[in-house]
């Protein structure tokens, strides 16, 4: 008898963790939003290491793509035209890949040439610290090192809107 | 008298039963519980994983589903109402 109960009770535990470990708790993540401390980048590039730590006159805005997200792909022509514009007043466009394949990203590089800074990310490990909701996410890091906002997705009515808000923000400094 | 050996013995307790059970048939339910993060779909985004991957075969498919079934303009926009399939 007692050991059909210590045996119940085994039982009783285990059922509860797998319950716990199955069911209950999904991924609890706090979405960087705007005002909150950015995540700081630190990643392989093209051919140097991408570090986005805060410094003063720079802003960085983070960028997340894949070579499989079409809107990425429309945001690339964007950014490069951000690029130009902006990075005499101190902005750096870091681009995180999350392709699991270095090869699908290096193939989407060369039909949509960046010419800012790309970096990648395979294993994902940035994204989840950002806890990015949609592809494309971008997140504009002031030069103290927080988030000033957050944007997700990408359509071309978005490019007019977010050059402004960039202008602006580099303006405001 | 209790019987020494007995299948009771070894059968854990009513609420415990339940907790399997109900553990079981959340497992069998077939849901992902911790599902893809965004960045993680690219397996999900490649054209072999969309119902119409194949144009000639969604095309076959389509012909056969109006003709055996007789919806006319069931797969898509309202037909003319012929019953020229």
């Amino acid at each position: 008898m007692n050991r059909a109960r210590a045996m119940g009770q085994h039982l009783r535990t285990l059922s509860i963790a797998a319950l716990a470990a199955f069911a209950g708790f999904p991924l609890v993540s706090h979405a960087v939003e705007s005002g909150a401390v950015a995540p700081t980048v630190s990643l392989p590039g093209i051919s140097a290491t991408v570090s986005t730590s805060a410094q003063p006159g720079r802003w960085v805005y983070v960028d997340f793509w894949a070579s499989w997200c079409a809107p990425c792909k429309r945001s690339f022509p964007w950014m490069n035209a951000m690029h130009a514009k902006y990075q005499s007043r101190g902005l750096l466009i870091v681009a995180v890949n999350v392709d699991a394949k270095r090869a699908d990203a290096d193939r989407f590089l060369k039909q949509n040439p960046a010419e800012f800074t790309i970096a990648f990310d395979p294993a994902g490990e940035t994204p989840k610290r950002f806890a990015v909701k949609a592809m494309p996410s971008a997140y504009l890091i002031d030069p103290s090192g927080r988030v000033r906002w957050v944007h997700r997705g990408f359509t071309d009515a978005d490019a007019a809107k977010l050059d402004a808000e960039l202008d602006a923000a580099l303006s405001r400094k | 008298m209790k019987p020494i050996l007995s299948v009771n013995n070894y059968l854990p307790n009513r609420p415990v039963l339940y907790g399997l059970a109900a553990g079981l048939m959340l497992l069998l339910s077939g849901c992902a519980f911790n599902p893809p993060a965004p960045w993680e779909r690219g397996d999900l985004a490649k054209s072999s994983m969309r119902f119409d991957n194949d144009k000639l075969d969604s095309l076959a498919q389509k012909h056969t589903y109006f003709s055996k079934e007789a919806a006319s303009g069931g797969s898509g926009v309202g037909g003319g109402g012929c019953g020229c399939n």
